[in-house]
């Protein structure tokens, strides 16, 4: 193994500890006896408790993942759609116009995306609700399914699909037998993606959502505008904890699956 | 004909609730406000034909624009803006640099644990991320507290509610799209060439400045517009830890659209924003799909 530089070191821990103090900080304050978050009064889990006697927080976890779900699912449909033709459908018309559809939602200021999906949704006379919201987050994570799947396509042997083909597969065949299997974690991360990405939007949820239909984020920020709330701590580290063992348990899945293709192809 | 459902499916989706919005937000931001539901005139109303098109465009006029150029909060929100992105693109990228760089130079099997670590709050909701800072900018948050422990200050400082508070926040939130493009671009470089440099008598600091910072230019260039452009129009931030001194224009948008109700304000303010992005976002795009035909 080679020996890590001190400057690398440094700027390893300085850097991760940049990354992870504020989060730790916050894991640990949830756990605090006192209302004042600065200060510290002894261990308690009371927050918690009062997290889940609250109703309105409640319903607003359940609208936010009904949302998630659905808005992921067809994300990642059209998404995977979307790259197959950016990677893969040749040249036609408009193509240029079309990869900076799935480009430019990347980096476009929440705001304007909130704004215009909503003024849209109120001249075709369609109520703000679950439905719009929905819509709403499909489409900006469509874009992001799209570019993960797309770095994906563009990384593999093209002469398998074609194989494929030549041995009589229909185009749908060998997409569903051959591409789809290569590309499936690309797939599975797009979706995750897409599920977080809908699970935590509060700009674009505030324009599209109707009364009914306060999402989690909504209920957070109006929260925690003015000041901390230790409620609010605690659902924030029941979130991280999803998070992280999410993350860890997908990349371990994955790196297993990859470790049994390898040996796999070594045995035939 | 299956290929044309595969193509048309995601692109008419796209035309429908991406396109479409924003030719939707320049024709309100050509409106007048109005007392009613939905509040601006006029409404287009097809029932009419000729003659009600005819007076539909009649009735679009470029106030809105006018009255933005001449109340300078509008002006002063968009420079204001924009000097808040260039220095925190600036910053994530000085921040960036050092930790992609201890990254690509890690040994090889503590890779895939470092990427993981970058990525890990990138998973993690974006608001919580931000309201953690609350706790420990405030006066008397943890920040302070630390300070006066060690004794580098007497007073405590002032942190929360001003735009310093704002940058530390947007490169803490940002610095994983900073560093995620430059750690791949630093991760193929080859090493040899740093070895070729400093054979041919190159110090270690030249070596890095005239061989891996250029190498590196495309994962900058990726990183600092993926930066800048949401930044430019950045809400949650400045409204969770700017307080009211800190102007910035997405929370003009956000305050002119949900305080106000002035949707043809709020409209001409999205529009100028976009027109000011446009730029940046084609550049964008185009070095996205060279860097994806470079690959393919």
């Amino acid at each position: 193994m080679r020996k890590i530089s001190w400057f690398n070191a440094t700027s390893l821990t300085l850097g991760f500890a940049f990354l992870y103090m504020p989060m730790v900080i916050l894991v640990i304050y949830s756990f605090n006896e006192s209302k004042l978050v600065t200060v510290w009064a002894g261990f308690s889990t009371k927050w918690y408790g009062e997290l889940f006697r609250n109703e309105a927080f409640l319903d607003a976890a359940w609208v936010t993942l009904r949302v998630a779900i659905v808005s992921s699912t067809l994300a990642t449909i059209l998404g995977t759609a979307a790259a197959y033709v950016l990677v893969r459908g040749g040249k036609f018309f408009g193509k240029t116009l079309f990869s900076g559809m799935i480009y430019a939602p990347l980096v476009m200021p929440d705001v304007i995306l909130g704004l215009s999906l909503l003024l849209l949704f109120i001249s075709v006379g369609l109520d703000r609700g679950l439905l719009t919201i929905i819509l709403a987050h499909t489409t900006f994570s469509m874009c992001y399914v799209a570019v993960v799947v797309s770095s994906r396509l563009v990384s593999f042997d093209r002469s398998l699909e074609e194989a494929a083909l030549d041995l009589g597969c229909t185009a749908w065949d060998a997409f569903r037998s051959v591409t789809l299997p290569i590309i499936a974690p690309a797939v599975i991360s797009g979706w995750l993606l897409g599920f977080t990405l809908s699970l935590d939007d509060l700009v674009i949820a505030s324009f599209t959502s109707g009364p009914s239909s306060t999402t989690l984020p909504i209920k957070i920020f109006s929260a925690v505008r003015l000041g901390v709330s230790p409620e609010i701590n605690a659902l924030s580290s029941i979130l991280i904890g999803l998070v992280t063992i999410g993350v860890i348990s997908f990349s371990i899945t994955t790196k297993r699956a990859a470790v049994r293709r390898i040996r796999e192809e070594n045995a035939t | 004909m299956k290929r044309l459902a595969v193509i048309l499916l995601p692109y008419s989706w796209l035309v429908a609730l991406f396109l479409v919005p924003f030719v939707i937000v320049v024709k309100i931001s050509l409106s007048d406000t109005e007392l009613a539901i939905p509040p601006y005139t006029p409404t287009l109303d097809f029932s009419q034909g000729w003659e009600g098109l005819k007076s539909f465009f009649a009735a679009l006029d470029f106030e809105n624009f006018v009255f933005l150029s001449t109340d300078d909060l509008y002006w002063k929100a968009y420079l204001s803006s924009l000097k808040i992105a260039l220095i925190s693109t600036f910053a994530a990228l000085l921040v960036a640099y050092p930790l992609a760089y201890g990254m690509a130079r890690a040994p090889v099997e503590w890779r895939p644990t470092l990427m993981m670590l970058v990525i890990l709050p990138f998973w993690s909701s974006f608001l919580i991320r931000v309201y953690s800072w609350k706790a420990i900018l405030a006066n008397e948050g943890l920040l302070n507290q630390f300070l006066l422990w060690i004794g580098v200050i007497d007073s405590p400082l002032t942190i929360l509610n001003t735009p310093t508070a704002v940058y530390i926040g947007i490169v803490y939130t940002y610095l994983p799209f900073m560093v995620l493009p430059l750690y791949s671009a630093l991760e193929k470089l080859d090493g040899s060439l740093l070895e070729a440099a400093e054979d041919l008598g190159c110090t270690r600091f030249q070596a890095f400045w005239l061989v891996t910072f250029p190498l590196s230019r495309n994962g900058i260039i990726a990183g600092c517009f993926l930066v800048f452009i949401p930044v430019m129009g950045e809400f949650v931030i400045p409204a969770l830890l700017g307080g009211s001194q800190t102007l910035m224009i997405g929370k003009v948008l956000w305050e002119e659209f949900f305080s106000n109700r002035d949707w043809p304000v709020a409209s001409a303010v999205a529009v100028i924003l976009l027109a000011l992005l446009v730029v940046p976002i084609v550049l964008f795009q185009r070095n996205e799909e060279k860097q994806r035909e470079a690959e393919g």
